[in-house]
């Protein structure tokens, strides 16, 4: 165990909660699609990594970083409305096999484009000075990303939730994810209400994949791979289904990572196991997650 | 089974032995090694086809315990020399370094070992459902990969292991192929296999019938990550190098393909598009150099093989779910029938 003054734990602290707030984001679009599909939806990480080089692209070809987002956000929303209507629309009443066999393909499909398409060589995402300048308080020095995306993060969320709760269109969302059939019914657009989900999942990956790359700025087509499972663990551990739930879990898992690099370097190695022993402990304590309601089994 | 069906199966075994015999004193070492692939990538279409289709368990920790198998048989049937060369960042571990075993114990014991693990993985794992217990398994290969990337001492860690010795040939696979192929048949018909296709069907039910449930799921998943620890040793004795790095998803994403694309739940179908996919794999290969069509050159572009995989992944699971063979399974008549163009009966006899 190394000593750690205050200053060095706010920094971790404050990294922690910048990448939680990542995770937040991504894992969201998780819980949403789980929440109205029951299906994990594998694409969504290579999602993710589609929307960085959106971003590149944009700023390679001189676009300003205020035109470049909105762009990017709504082709990446485009994106997981496509995916949504060519691998899943047609396997509504399949087995639940078949649609995960379908996700994974689906992923797998993205991911081998995006090698074909921009090359397996990784790319450096460009740098916004408004973003990625370096502030310092205290003896700490920090990015102001680590600020903004925290605060970004619960601006969307808020947002989010007062759509989902207030909003007819998310009205018709909790319907659909209690009764596709009692919904259809009620006059709901099933098919429309699903695309909808999926495109607000996208665009919040969007938002996730664009600080990621500023972040980290190193993109290549594999990207989403590690941060997808992640995020679906987040989403898992915080009770899937449940938006509030996804963010919790999302800042667990952020927290937790960075804690333990910097409480126990020498296990830095394992920092990628972290996260899945966290979920196969929660899965085991409390299959249901923080949030999550229990579901009884109908014969 | 008919007294015909005994010559027959028999007539084929020697036919079997007799091309095996050919390929291997004929034909070049390319084809060899591809043929060496199909039957290796057979044994594991089984064992994954066993948990994922027979019992109806979404695991897609393969590519972990094929890992495990792999880098026991490499650790055992590496020479002290090789050790030395390939341990040159740290030493490995004291016992390991002057043990020398032949090929067939260590492969057993690859296999005996990763059935321990998926033993161990299974017993809290199999206690999720459905897409919980998928994204579980391969939260336990990746940890598998983590590890073996970060045991220096013991696996060599990121740099993986070389100049295994190359014990893999034809007779080792197609005997190891064919011994999987016809325990997975005596399996699946005794009572242990109509159990799991009972649990496939309809857990609560099967509960319900007196099946014990847990018992059957590990016993399966424990067989399961048996073959596939065979079917990694062999890989790794095959190609000579193995890297943590090689463990990846897309190896089980691979065994996936051949299990959709042949029917989930037949091995028969299995064993078809174990062929099909690894012969499919190299010959579309000038997917991935470029094309020259005479008046225009395409240029060849990386991983185009593995989008058309995936493509085709997706259309057999959108429009074609139950892949080659559905549920079905070859049978002697069925055959017969089809070669000599007669119609089966139909029902009641009636032509």
């Amino acid at each position: 165990m190394i000593k750690m003054t205050l200053d060095m734990f706010l920094q971790h602290l404050t990294n922690g909660i910048s990448l939680g707030s990542l995770y937040a984001l991504i894992a969201i679009g998780y819980t949403m699609v789980y929440g109205i599909l029951r299906l994990i939806n594998f694409a969504h990480g290579d999602i993710f990594m589609m929307a960085t080089y959106f971003t590149f692209f944009g700023v390679l070809f001189g676009g300003k970083w205020y035109v470049v987002f909105p762009i990017t956000i709504i082709l990446t929303a485009l994106l997981g409305m496509l995916v949504e209507i060519s691998a899943y629309r047609n396997l509504r009443d399949a087995p639940k096999i078949s649609i995960l066999i379908s996700a994974i393909g689906a992923s797998f499909l993205i991911e081998n484009l995006a090698i074909v398409i921009f090359g397996g060589r990784p790319k450096a995402f460009p740098t916004i000075p408004l973003f990625t300048s370096v502030v310092h308080i205290r003896n700490i020095s920090i990015q102001r990303l680590t600020f903004i995306i925290p605060v970004v993060t619960v601006i969307l969320l808020l947002s989010l939730l007062y759509l989902i709760n207030k909003t007819k269109t998310g009205m018709a969302m909790r319907a659909v994810s209690k009764d596709h059939e009692t919904a259809r019914l009620m006059g709901i657009n099933v098919d429309r209400t699903i695309s909808i989900t999926f495109g607000i999942g996208s665009a919040l990956a969007a938002v996730g994949g664009i600080m990621w790359g500023l972040k980290f700025p190193q993109i290549q087509p594999l990207m989403g791979v590690m941060p997808g499972l992640k995020c679906f663990i987040a989403a898992v551990i915080g009770g899937i289904g449940s938006i509030s739930g996804a963010v919790i879990g999302g800042f667990i898992l952020g927290i937790g990572e960075i804690m333990l690099i910097a409480l126990l370097p020498s296990l830095t190695g394992y920092r990628d196991a972290f996260a899945f022993i966290l979920l196969i402990a929660i899965l085991l304590l409390k299959p249901t997650g923080i949030m999550g309601e229990k579901i009884s089994e109908k014969v | 089974m008919k007294k015909r069906d005994y010559y027959l199966t028999a007539i084929s075994l020697i036919l079997l032995i007799g091309f095996i015999f050919y390929a291997d004193n004929n034909m070049d070492a390319y084809m060899v090694r591809i043929l060496n692939l199909c039957a290796i990538y057979t044994i594991l279409g089984l064992s994954m086809n066993l948990i994922n289709g027979f019992t109806g368990l979404f695991s897609l920790g393969h590519a972990g315990f094929m890992s495990v198998g792999a880098y026991v048989t490499a650790i055992l049937t590496l020479s002290v020399n090789a050790k030395v060369q390939n341990f040159f960042l740290k030493p490995i571990a004291a016992p390991l370094s002057n043990v020398v075993w032949p090929f067939f114990p260590a492969l057993l014991l690859g296999g005996a070992l990763t059935a321990l693990v998926g033993f161990l993985i299974g017993a809290p794992a199999l206690r999720l459902k459905g897409d919980y217990l998928a994204i579980a398994t391969l939260g336990f290969a990746e940890i598998i990969r983590v590890i073996f990337t970060n045991t220096q001492t013991i696996t060599n860690g990121a740099l993986g292991l070389k100049g295994i010795p190359a014990y893999t040939n034809l007779w080792w696979s197609f005997g190891i192929a064919i011994f999987t192929i016809v325990t997975m048949i005596l399996l699946i018909n005794s009572s242990y296999g109509r159990a799991f296709k009972a649990i496939r069907e309809d857990e609560i039910a099967a509960e319900s019938m007196g099946i014990d449930l847990f018992k059957h799921k590990v016993l399966s998943f424990t067989i399961g990550a048996f073959f596939a620890g065979i079917g990694g040793g062999l890989l790794g004795n095959l190609l000579g190098t193995i890297d943590p790095l090689m463990f990846r998803f897309t190896l089980t994403f691979n065994i996936l393909l051949i299990i959709v694309l042949g029917g989930i739940g037949s091995i028969t179908g299995t064993v078809i598009s174990a062929f099909v996919v690894t012969i499919a794999q190299e010959a579309l290969r000038f997917l991935d150099q470029s094309i020259n069509l005479g008046f225009v050159v395409i240029p060849g572009v990386a991983g185009m093989r593995m989008v058309v995989f995936s493509i085709l992944l997706m259309l057999v699971v959108l429009f074609y779910r139950h892949g080659l063979m559905g549920t079905n399974e070859f049978s002697w008549d069925k055959f017969l029938n089809v070669i000599s163009m007669k119609k089966p009966l139909l029902k009641g006899g009636r032509k």
